[in-house]
């Protein structure tokens, strides 16, 4: 008989099976760097870039800072835009017809060619790295708030208007609470982008982050730097999606415990 | 003078001047491919305060319609519906819909207390009040308990709850034991019955299931299919305290086979 494994189990088994893989990838890259005699500024191989991380560990850590400066604010930016134009889009048809189109034509704005003319307008500072990091995340965040707003079910509005309550009350009491996991689902995906983001808006042209820590590397045949920055890119997405499933369990207790209940089952 | 003359209308029913719930004449159709469907025809009933009425019928006979009427989320096509003698029922009654509609984010409590907040009663006092009926209603443990937690006997008691809270003297139950086993639904039946005994409410409830009606109410009303009309509106006379146990007594029988006859069409 299939006993399902429990749930320490089943998450040693995970981490298992998505660890082997990469460190699989990452010791064939070590020896064939190492047999090949391959140039470091070509291909650096994995101990040359732990190394490079080590070394430059302050330069990392102050273009780090930056980057997350950016994408925090930028994806808090978002979060307010994505918010407000979900809800509007739930609760005005006017609006979800006139609004709601230009939402998905932002979307189909290159950022790559965006970005450059955002420093032309607003320079080397910080506000063009906010306005990439907005733009690439307010979108999933507004489909996510629209969706939930919009997924109350009929019978539980019935429910509450028989109550005698007012629109509102039915918003911040059915609508709002039931909308939550949706946001959460949607900022799941925003928080990546909003790395990724800041680091593109540094690309075209900043004074400090890994953007433009990456560039001057690239530009110096610092390789192994290079892939420093990119293992910290890393470790910060990573870092920010935990957070954020972190924050979901804490404020959403009943939506996890269900799930864990239907995993039970 | 008025007064004098709906009294005649009301005829056959227990008429007082203040009955819990009035219905006169009521009527309604749905737009179906730009034609009329017509669900209800005048419909005319009363049940008088604390009097526990039932409504019966085949499916697609208009019940749940009538109940959505009645607690004021639709307004009939032709004639009044009244609450306590106003027409205003939005608020004044309490309605209980045939899910059990628990917001999966509250706890039990928080569930329960939902229509007292709606009305504005301050959360403290609200939960206060619902802990006690958690106590009469054998919930007692369980008021941190989300609904993904609770069995389905255990979430419908905390709808009715609910629905009791809400305030009003008139609840208006939709099948609320329809999707429960035969087994829970039983033991639902004297819960709901020593509950409604003290409790003093006006209870108007929707099934399909006669013996449920029989065994529950004062006065059974049979709505005919489609469109549906009151074809008998049966005054039971069984004794009080009713329990499990008349359902197998020589009366209940002969009262279900007279009830199954007039859903069925045969004229008594």
């Amino acid at each position: 008989m299939f006993r399902p494994p429990t749930m320490t189990r089943f998450h040693t088994v995970t981490w298992l099976l998505a660890a082997l893989p990469v460190l699989g990838i990452l010791a064939l890259w070590e020896v064939i760097v190492r047999a090949l005699a391959i140039d470091p500024v070509v291909l650096p191989a994995p101990t040359r870039v732990l190394a490079a991380t080590r070394d430059s560990a302050g330069l990392l850590a102050m273009h780090t800072r930056q980057t997350l400066l950016e994408a925090a604010i930028g994806l808090a930016l978002a979060l307010l835009a994505g918010c407000s134009l979900g809800a509007l889009v739930t609760l005005s048809p006017f609006l979800r017809r006139s609004v709601y189109p230009l939402l998905v034509v932002s979307q189909t704005i290159p950022m790559i060619a965006l970005a450059p003319l955002l420093v032309i307008w607003f320079g080397f500072g910080i506000v063009p790295k906010l306005l990439v990091v907005a733009l690439v995340c307010f979108f999933p965040l507004s489909v996510a708030v629209a969706d939930g707003l919009g997924s109350a079910e009929p019978e539980t509005v019935r429910l509450l208007r028989s109550m005698g309550a007012t629109g509102w009350q039915i918003f911040s009491k059915v609508r709002m609470p039931q909308s939550l996991p949706y946001l959460f689902s949607g900022l799941k995906i925003s928080v990546t982008y909003a790395v990724i983001g800041a680091v593109f808006g540094e690309w075209v042209g900043a004074y400090e982050g890994l953007g433009i820590l990456m560039q001057t590397a690239k530009n110096s045949y610092r390789t192994d730097v290079v892939f420093a920055a990119i293992l910290v890119t890393s470790i910060l997405s990573v870092g920010l999606f935990g957070i954020v499933a972190m924050l979901e369990r804490l404020m959403l207790p009943w939506h996890v415990r269900g799930a864990g209940r239907q995993r039970k089952q | 003078m008025a007064r004098e003359s709906t009294r005649t209308v009301q005829g056959d029913s227990a008429v007082t001047d203040a009955a819990a719930v009035g219905v006169v004449g009521l009527s309604k159709a749905y737009a179906l491919h730009s034609t009329a469907l017509p669900v209800l025809q005048d419909i005319r009933f009363d049940a008088a305060p604390g009097a526990f009425v039932s409504v019966v019928g085949p499916s697609g006979s208009g019940k749940s319609t009538l109940l959505g009427i009645i607690a004021g989320l639709e307004e009939p096509d032709s004639g009044s519906v009244t609450v306590g003698g106003t027409a205003r029922r939005l608020g004044a009654v309490a309605y209980m819909p045939q899910a059990d509609t628990l917001l999966p984010w509250r706890t039990a409590l928080d569930n329960a207390i939902l229509g007292l907040e709606v009305r504005g009663t301050p959360r403290r006092e609200a939960r206060a009040q619902a802990r006690e009926l958690f106590a009469v209603a054998g919930l007692s443990g369980f008021e941190a308990a989300y609904p993904s937690a609770l069995s389905g006997g255990m979430r419908q008691r905390v709808a009715f709850l609910r629905t009791v809270l809400t305030g009003g003297s008139v609840l208006l139950l939709d099948e609320p034991f329809g999707a429960l086993d035969a087994l829970t639904r039983s033991e639902m039946h004297e819960w709901l019955l020593g509950l409604w005994e003290r409790l003093s409410v006006t209870v108007v409830l929707v099934t399909h299931d006669v013996e449920e009606a029989l065994l529950l109410s004062d006065r059974v009303l049979v709505l005919s299919p489609r469109p549906g009309r009151v074809v008998l509106s049966y005054e039971v006379r069984l004794p009080r305290p009713r329990h499990r146990a008349m359902t197998v007594s020589e009366a209940f029988v002969r009262d279900k086979a007279l009830l199954l006859d007039a859903i069925h069409g045969v004229v008594s």
